[in-house]
Parts: C-alpha cells; structure tokens; sequence
C-alpha cells in the first residue's frame, strides 16, 4: 500500500495501487481453496470423527445402555461446537504454519509475493477463518441428529450469528499465535499442555455457571478463550441451563481476538523478516 | 525530464540513484543484533543484462547481501535500489520486480510443478490466461514439461531446483537473485541448470548469483565480486581477477621446512615473479611455463629440503581468494 512509491525517484515499475494487496492477497485464497478441494475429505473426516464419536458414546451409546446423565446432549451442542472451531485452528492452521516455518520454508516463499509480510498473515488468518465455518456446518447437524434424544435448542439468531464468527476469528487467531509462537519439537508438547486443557476445561462439557461448586476452576478458566466461545453458544442455542452474561462472552471474545491476532502477526513477522 | 523529487527528506544527488544500475547498494549494512556485522558498507552496483556473481566463502555475507536487497532481511544502514526503487522505502514495488531462488527449497509441497507455477503467476498480479501460459512456458524453459502434473516431492533435487528457478521467472522479474543455486546438487544437474542460467543470461536477464564454487562464477558470470567477512574484496571480470595475480603460471610447492634461504633461492630462478606462502605450501608465482618446473625442482632440491610434492596451475579465482584472505575458498 505504499501509494508515495510513484512519486519516488527512478521508479520505473507499475506503481503500486492503494488497494494492490488484494490481488496477491486473492490469489493466496485461491491456491489454498485449491489444496482445500483437494483435501476436502481428509479434512472433512478429521473434523467430523471427535465430536461425532463424542456424540455417539454420550449421547446414542449410553443412553441405549441405561448409562449417562439426562441433558448431555443439550449440554454438548454448544460445546462441542465450540471446541471442534477452536480445535481446527491448530489442527489446520498451527500444525501447517510450524512446518512451513521450519522443515519446508514454504513461508520464505510466500513472503516474496508482492504483499506486506502481516498481509501473508491476515490472509493465513481469513482462509483459516472460512476453513472454521464449514467446520460449523459440518459439526453442527452431527450433534444435532446422532444423540438418541434430539437435542432442544432454544436459538437465538442474533447471539449465533455474531457468537460463530467470532469464534472462528478467535480460532484463526490463536492458530496462528500458536502456529508461530512454536517449533516442531514442541508440537506434542503444545498439544499436551495446551490444546487438551485448553479443550477439556472450556465449559465444553458442562455450563460453566455450573462450575460454582468448584470455584477456584470456575476462576481459572476464565484464561480460557474457548470458554467464552462456548458460553456464547449455549446462550445462543440452549440458555435454559444458564450461561455467562453476553457482556463476558463478547467482551472475552474479542479481547482474545484482538490479542491473537496482534500477538499472531507480531510474530509472524519476527520469524520472516531478520 | 523532471528533476526527480528527493527520497525520505535527505536531499540531494547522493541519495538518487544511478539511472544505469539495476542493482545498487551505497554503504548497504547488516549488524545483526547478536554483534555479528554480516555486511559491512558493500557497495554494489549491476547493470541492466549483467549476470553478477557474489564469491566468497560460508559467512562471508552473500546470503545477507541477497537478502536485504530481496527485503528479508532489515538493514541496519545505507541505501539500496533496484531499478532505481528505493528498496528500503518501497517494498512490495520491490517485490513485484524481483524473482528470488533462496538456499532453500521453498516449493509449495501441496502443489504440483505445474499449479506451483501458476499460482506463483497469480501471486504476482498475472490473469488466469496468462498465469496458465506463463506457466507452461516457464516449465518448459526449465525443461520439466513432462513432469508438469507431479506433486513436487515426486521429483528428483535437481528438477525441484530447476522448478525453484523456473518460479521466480514466471512474472517475467528485471532481476533474478540466486542464492547458492547450485549448492547439494549432483554433478549432472548441476551442468543442466548452468545451461539454463547462460541461456536466460542471453535473452537479457540481469542475474545476481551467490556462490562458493569458484567454477560456478568463472562459467557464468560476466563480472564477480569476491566478498569475505561483509566486504568486498576485489571486483571485476573473472580474467581481470585473475591477471590481477600478476602471473600466467603457479607452481606450487610442498617442501620440508621452509626456510628463508628456499624462497629467496625460488625467487632468483629466472622468470619467478614471487614466492608465496600459501594454505597449500609455497605458491610460486610466475610467467610463462616452459621449462620452469624443472628450474623450480632444481632451486629448491639445491636447497637440501625435502620436496614432498610440486603442482603446476594457472591462476583462477580460488588464487585470487587465496591470496587476498590467505585462506581456501572452501574451508
């Protein structure tokens, strides 16, 4: 976006117009929707089998064999929901981006087209962004139709369409933070410190209001971006089990945003440029 | 012609550049924050069509050099332009103009030869018509146009090096920079890509090559510049480089010991200009050949040493390294 260029002395190339990062900016969606389709699949099965199986024991299998709590399924549409989004913007955007910094520096390469190097990074950020509305699409009709009892949804419009995006930013966001925050010796540490806690205390499994009885996690937890994701849903899609107040749930969640992206592109750039 | 406006609030003729240089560096600096000063002042500059070779040994700053002036790296002082763009100042019209080979292979693994090429074009600004033609076009000019449909990890080292090049010429760049291009690539493959790199030499490419074979720079490049520890160190043609040695002929000499007396009696030997000590042993330097060695062998067998070994060359740029450094090219 540097409109002075043509003013500069001896330039002999094309300018550069004010909007120029758009085209390079479009063909790197292009080439990723090309390795999408491709990879369609995989990518589908990958996001679908967790929260499917998930659904099937909790919701199908247990309920079949006289086991399991009456609710679950209710409590796990907004959950799981929630976790698969956040979940795919490590899966899909971290794990791809440690490797292309390091073992293939397919990353050296893209930082050559002509785009600012936090362009590269809005735009790894907005094809992850899209990647985690499908996962939306896909993972929403699985927890809704598999549990023996249909789940009763309460929705509200409003709360969804602006809780899901959000979310799918956030998801974006923190795979990029993580994405370029690590090495690939770390991956399976960063999975065992960060992604299962992240996923298994994000009031996926229960509404976090619940949590009261254990007040210190109750508190914790709050660190947890997804948290804030997952109450947004259940407010949106199943309030009568109580969620945290919509000020918290967006406050939280576009502060986290906010933070990831910053944190995300600051170092990105710190990793491309020395 | 408009009297140009001056750049960044500086003004003044020293900070325009020279409207006949591609590439120009004024006092270009890297002090890496560690303390390392990987460039120290380089002044550069190449002309339009000139296929510039940057020798020097690992460390020696090339690959810093590359890149800055490929806007990777971030100097920390002087000047630079490509085709008279303020590189510092205009980056992404930089990057527009410039196809970049660098140390690594970068290829989109996800990709095939062909797509990888295309969306590069695209990348680039190019339409999807021309994207397409340009690809083709540059997949046969590095001769894989039967290889087009492979995902790149199905092709050999050298194919992906010659799809690397091939990348950073789909935009049609003013200037090509490659940094060790050659470098972990077979013999054979490496005569294939010097083929292709002479022929887009000839069609006009302005080409900057970084390297540390000394063959590599003596075959390819118009004009060399030997660079150790950030600094330029001679510059010129290969053969002016290596008349600057000032002799046709190096006899080199491996004896036991060395002493004063066994270099001044080599250096009295009729047509022995001087007498180095080298890396190798002692560099004997002189004029032409015919009937030298012997006189040499002589001398120094006169001298009661023990001769372990005499080697006779012509000078070449690893002569020319050797003696501004005292060290080997490749150490």
């Amino acid at each position: 976006m540097t409109t002075e260029a043509a003013a500069s002395p001896g330039l002999r190339a094309r300018p550069t117009l004010p909007m120029g990062f758009l085209q390079p900016f479009m063909a790197m969606m292009e080439r990723d929707f090309r390795v999408l389709k491709r990879d369609m699949v995989p990518f589908m099965v990958r996001t679908a089998m967790q929260p499917f199986l998930f659904v099937f024991v909790f919701t199908y299998v247990q309920p079949k064999i006289g086991a399991g709590a009456p609710g679950f399924q209710d409590v796990l549409v907004p959950g799981l929901i929630a976790s698969s989004v956040i979940f795919q913007g490590i899966q899909a955007v971290a794990i791809p981006l440690v490797m292309e910094f390091s073992q293939t520096r397919e990353i050296e390469d893209r930082v050559m087209a002509p785009l600012p190097v936090w362009g590269v990074a809005l735009q790894k950020m907005t094809f992850a962004f899209l990647q985690s509305m499908i996962v939306v699409a896909v993972v929403f009709p699985l927890v809704y139709i598999v549990p023996v009892n249909t789940p009763k949804l309460h929705i509200s419009i409003l709360a969804l369409i602006t809780v899901i995006p959000l979310g799918a930013f956030l998801s974006a966001a923190m795979g990029l933070l993580i994405g370029t925050a690590v090495n690939p010796r770390q991956i399976t540490l960063v999975f065992a410190l960060i992604v299962m806690p992240l996923t298994f205390l994000g009031a996926v499994y229960y509404p976090w209001s619940q949590l009261e009885a254990i007040r210190w996690l109750q508190v914790l937890t709050l660190l947890n971006p997804l948290v804030y994701m997952s109450e947004g849903l259940r407010g949106a899609l199943t309030p009568e089990y109580g969620h945290m107040s919509y000020w918290a749930v967006y406050g939280g969640l576009i502060f986290c945003c906010a933070a990831c992206t910053w944190g995300g592109i600051r170092m990105f750039s710190k990793r491309v440029l020395s | 012609m408009t009297i140009p406006q001056a750049q960044r609030g500086r003004p003044g003729p020293a900070d325009l550049p020279d409207e006949r240089l591609t590439i120009e560096t004024r006092r270009l600096t890297k002090l890496y924050p560690g303390g390392t000063l990987a460039v120290d002042a380089l002044d550069l500059g190449v002309e339009k069509g000139e296929f510039f070779g940057l020798l020097g040994p690992n460390g020696a700053g090339k690959t810093t050099t590359i890149g800055m002036l490929t806007t990777r790296v971030v100097p920390t002082g002087g000047e630079m332009w490509i085709a008279g763009i303020n590189v510092r100042a205009h980056q992404q019209d930089v990057k527009r103009i410039i196809g970049v080979v660098t140390q690594f292979n970068t290829l989109d693994r996800r990709l095939t030869a062909w797509e990888n090429l295309y969306h590069h074009g695209r990348y680039f600004g190019l339409s999807r018509a021309e994207a397409r033609k340009e690809a083709t076009r540059v997949l046969e000019l590095v001769r894989l146009e039967e290889r087009g449909k492979s995902l790149v990890d199905a092709l050999s080292g050298g194919m992906q090096q010659r799809l690397l090049i091939g990348r950073a010429l789909v935009h049609r760049p003013e200037v090509l920079f490659l940094d060790e291009p050659t470098t972990g690539i077979d013999p054979q493959g490496r005569l294939a890509l010097w083929d292709i790199l002479l022929q887009l030499h000839a069609q006009g490419q302005t080409i900057l090559l970084t390297t540390h074979y000394m063959e590599e720079a003596e075959r390819l490049c118009q004009r060399v510049a030997i660079m150790d520890n950030g600094k330029i160190l001679a510059m010129g043609s290969p053969d002016e480089l290596k008349r600057s040695v000032g002799a046709e002929t190096i006899i080199t000499l491996r004896a036991e010991p060395v002493t004063p007396a066994l270099v001044a009696a080599l250096e009295n030997v009729s047509g022995v200009r001087s007498v180095e000590e080298g890396p190798r042993g002692l560099q004997v330097l002189a004029g032409a050949s015919r009937g030298l060695v012997p006189q040499v062998a002589e001398a120094a067998l006169a001298q009661d040493v023990q001769l372990i070994d005499i080697a006779v060359s012509t000078p070449t740029l690893e002569t020319v390294f050797m003696r501004l450094t005292g060290r080997e090219l490749r150490e």
